[in-house]
């Protein structure tokens, strides 16, 4: 009566079956090498990334429950207003218009405002107007490069005082370098503003990714501690375990958490002025999926090549592999069933 | 005790949760009753609709801002708004730079005009007053404009002023300038940032009466406190007449002192000083005594409320600086409602995609999760209730899409304690132990990871913008509640559980089936031949197995494990 991913998880628990994450390294680490690349150079491509009003700075103006969406009134009204400001008219959601422009003055932005809402026939309570000055964008990605850089030594100090190694430290906070790094990639990819929200997203990340990294790394640190001594495996054998036999866990709690960000995606992508909910649930769905990914098969494979070369682990890694060939002979027929 | 330890534990758990739900009701209960709660949550002005406002300081060349300052001007504003009647306005400094203020709904023009106001008071002591009109009587008895100031008048002093009152300020030009003042016209212009060290023309707030003052002897931010209240004459009878009382803090008291010694020695206008604020006077008084306490009285034809205005005028109009419009954002109604209904949507969906997905994956032991959810959920929304009333927090939707998320991390916790149990149960452990073995190593694991969630939420609670802080400060309060509910709920449910004969005999559908999970080690001194594990696996795993075992297991094991030899042969690979 087991499901299919219970009997998998069986299997990999007791280690009858085994994905070979740190052994086959090298494949893992020239995948994540050529999605860095891609993801460094995909936003160079599209010509940077596509930054909302604000970081550019402008006005802003969003007219809900409209009947004609007819983007050329938006125009007149914002030139009869301010002459020589070009309207970018876009409709959303079928009902809605959003128009941005330079940056007006308060006084222009309240005549537009009232402008178009008697050009698009609705009440100007209907009107939603945002005006934002061109420093404020700077202000909140600087606020935000200091929280990431405090949470970082923070976290990096936290971890290694709790897993008594800097070693888990290092590889966690490189594999989240990675994280981040695709997740601005793909987001570039699929062009949506770069807004605040998006900068929500990209910080929750910083949390889900090292969070993720812990839960695995704690499996690894109880199997290499508490098996070391008696452990006919080698340092990476027993690293690979653990990864392995939280391996369903991982699969678990990414759907667990992917399927209220997805909806929120889906949501956020089709509802009017949601723009918040979407550009954040993006950042999150990419950061999540990367995340998982990056922890099994980045973070624990660089974790154990820093370990391997320490003497303790060297000379236990050598004790072993003295005593396979034997044990193999004694066993042969256990090799063929594989 | 008829009881074993784990149920009572588990009991003692669950009534703890009881009273701690019990306790938050209570309160927001009575909150609701006897106070000003409400039964949901505030909400942000991105869900309810209302304007932002971004205000950036405006100080003299040269100078910067103190966080001092600015939460001195936080406070200011806050003061001015609740005085003009405006509830429930938020007023935050963003970084340390921005002042944030929020007002629900759409704020008059008036309101929005009191908020930006720069309001710089300042003490002044006046050189020169006249009529409002720029009109000069000439010798022919006729009033004649006076003429525009000639360019070429002499502009500094010739001698250097050696006080405040100094006359030798009255250059020339500044005189020319004077006399082609007029309150109705220019007044209305000149309300910008007027250097303190310099003279300065301007107008009563009335408009009746323009003044030439001599450089700022006392800022407003000297002001300690002011009230208003009747006088009393010395011998302690009131006098029935409404006076202003300041009191200055030290430094204010000294130059007041310096200030009062000087005028009380001259005549006419020079024994006045006006109080000026945002370039305009709105006092000034004459001075009658030397005040070296640092609290003088303004006494004169005040009503009750003319001081009163007069008293919040000098409390709270000592900002230092004056503010510049740097984004304003209003919005309305309809849109805040609208994305409040996409965010409760995307999280009923996202909720109801995860009951499946976990029932799916944990059969009955889904509805654990799915229970734990439930009260976890309902232990935020008492929080936030709570926390809206007491502190004005106020749900915003970066906060909304913060407890969406937070459902993953919640079930997390969940699936990896879950999965503990699955695999001490793989290790052949019988339920009960399981689960607290599983629980032993799973809460490790759950702390552990808990602790970074809450470190990133701490983190970009204090260092970022304002929106980003509504979205931490849910992930934060959930990664608690979340500890609180798997330690308090979901863990003691799975003790009660394990003694349930449904769960305890391994019910295919109780998702902690030890046969579907592919124990090798069953019951009593009894093992299940693991039939898809090479021999040399199902060695190992036993090995594991046995070092895991209680005491009691491991007799039993050994004792069973002696038949079972000859047909598991020992050592091997396990790669």
């Amino acid at each position: 009566m087991a499901s299919r991913l219970t009997k998998f998880g069986n299997d990999l628990y007791t280690g009858a079956r085994s994905f070979d994450f740190v052994g086959k390294r090298k494949i893992w680490y020239a995948i994540a090498a050529v999605m860095i690349i891609a993801s460094i150079l995909i936003p160079v491509i599209k010509g940077g990334f596509n930054f909302s009003i604000e970081f550019r700075g402008g006005s802003q103006f969003q007219i809900t429950n409209v009947d004609n969406t007819d983007t050329a009134k938006a125009q007149d009204a914002l030139s009869s207003i301010v002459p020589r400001a070009v309207a970018h008219t876009t409709v959303v959601n079928g009902d809605g218009v959003r128009v941005q422009t330079d940056q007006l003055s308060e006084e222009q932005t309240r005549q537009v405002a009232a402008a178009l809402a008697k050009a698009y026939e609705v009440p100007s309570t209907e009107v939603a107007s945002t005006f934002i000055g061109p420093s404020w964008g700077a202000d909140v990605t600087q606020q935000s490069i200091q929280g990431i850089v405090v949470f970082l030594l923070l976290a990096f100090i936290a971890m290694a005082l709790y897993f008594r190694t800097w070693k888990m430290s290092a590889a966690a906070i490189v594999s989240l370098f990675h994280d981040l790094i695709i997740t601005a990639g793909i987001y570039a990819l699929v062009g949506f503003e770069v807004s605040p929200a998006t900068m929500i997203g990209f910080l929750t990340i910083l949390g889900y990714s090292l969070y993720d990294t812990v839960v695995v790394f704690d499996k690894v640190r109880e199997n290499t501690k508490e098996e070391m001594e008696l452990s006919r495996r080698t340092f990476g054998e027993s690293v690979n375990l653990a990864v392995n036999q939280t391996l369903v866990r991982s699969i678990n709690t990414a759907v667990v958490a992917v399927l209220p960000v997805a909806s929120i995606l889906f949501i956020g992508a089709f509802a009017l002025g949601a723009d918040t909910l979407r550009d954040i649930s993006l950042a999150l769905l990419i950061g999540i999926v990367v995340g998982t990914y990056s922890t099994i098969f980045l973070a624990a494979p660089m974790y154990s090549q820093f370990r391997e070369g320490e003497a303790a682990v060297k000379k236990h890694d050598a004790k072993v592999l003295a005593i396979r060939p034997k044990a193999a002979k004694a066993d042969s027929v256990a090799v063929a069933a594989e | 005790m008829a009881k074993s330890t784990p149920v009572k534990k588990a009991w003692r758990s669950l009534s703890w949760l009881g009273a701690i739900v019990i306790v938050l009701l209570g309160a927001l209960t009575a909150g609701v009753i006897w106070s000003n709660a409400t039964w949901l949550p505030k909400l942000a002005l991105d869900l309810q609709g209302g304007t932002q406002i971004i205000l950036a300081p405006q100080v003299e060349n040269g100078q910067t801002v103190q966080q001092q300052q600015l939460d001195q001007a936080v406070s200011i504003i806050r003061q001015r708004i609740d005085a003009s009647g405006v509830s429930e306005a938020e007023i935050s400094t963003e970084g340390s730079k921005n002042i944030v203020v929020s007002i629900p709904g759409t704020p008059d023009q008036q309101t929005l005009d009191r908020i930006k106001a720069s309001a710089k008071l300042d003490f002044r002591p006046v050189l020169l007053a006249g009529g409002p009109t720029n009109e000069v009587v000439g010798a022919d008895g006729k009033s004649t404009p006076a003429p525009t100031p000639a360019p070429g008048l002499q502009s500094t002093p010739s001698t250097k002023p050696t006080n405040g009152s100094d006359l030798a300020w009255i250059t020339p030009a500044l005189q020319a300038k004077f006399d082609a003042f007029s309150c109705a016209s220019d007044a209305a212009k000149s309300t910008g940032v007027a250097p303190a060290d310099k003279p300065l023309i301007t107008c009563d707030d009335g408009g009746t009466v323009k003044y030439l003052l001599g450089p700022v002897e006392v800022k407003g931010q000297d002001i300690k406190d002011a009230t208003s209240g009747l006088t009393s004459s010395s011998s302690g009878v009131t006098t029935g007449q409404w006076g202003v009382n300041i009191i200055f803090n030290d430094e204010g008291t000294k130059s007041f002192a310096t200030v009062t010694t000087r005028l009380n020695g001259l005549k006419g206008a020079q024994n006045q000083f006006a109080i000026v604020l945002d370039g305009k006077v709105i006092s000034a008084p004459t001075t009658n005594a030397v005040i070296t306490d640092g609290k003088p009285q303004i006494t004169g034809n005040f009503t009750q409320d003319t001081a009163k205005t007069l008293a919040d005028q000098l409390k709270f109009g000592a900002l230092p600086f004056s503010f510049q419009v740097q984004s304003q954002d209003t919005i309305s109604a309809t849109l805040g409602s609208s994305q409040l209904l996409s965010g409760l949507i995307a999280g009923l969906i996202g909720l109801i995609l995860v009951a499946i997905y976990t029932l799916f994956q944990y059969r009955l032991l889904g509805f654990v999760t799915i229970i734990s959810l439930i009260v976890a959920a309902a232990l935020t929304y008492l929080s936030i209730a709570l926390l809206s009333w007491h502190y004005g927090y106020r749900l915003s939707l970066a906060g909304v899409a913060g407890l969406i998320v937070a459902i993953g991390f919640t079930a997390d916790s969940f699936i990896v304690y879950f999965e503990r149990i699955r695999d001490e149960l793989r290790d052949g452990r019988g339920l009960e132990s399981a689960v607290e073995a599983g629980w032993k190593r799973a809460q490790r694991t759950i702390y552990a990871s808990k602790a970074t969630n809450l470190l990133a939420a701490i983190v970009l609670y204090v260092l970022a913008a304002a929106n980003v802080r509504g979205f931490a400060f849910t992930l934060g309060l959930t990664t608690i509640i979340d500890v609180l509910v798997v330690l308090l709920f979901t863990h003691p449910v799975l003790q009660l559980l394990a003694k349930t004969k449904f769960f305890n005999s391994g019910n295919a559908w109780s998702g902690l089936d030890p046969q579907a999970l592919g124990a090798v080690y069953r019951g009593a001194a009894q093992f299940r031949k693991p039939t898809a594990v090479s021999a040399g696996k199902a060695a190992t795993a036993g090995k594991e197995a046995a070092r895991r075992q209680t005491i009691a297991e491991r007799k039993a094991a050994e004792l069973a494990s002696a038949s079972a030899s000859s047909d598991s042969k020992t050592g091997g690979k396990d790669s």
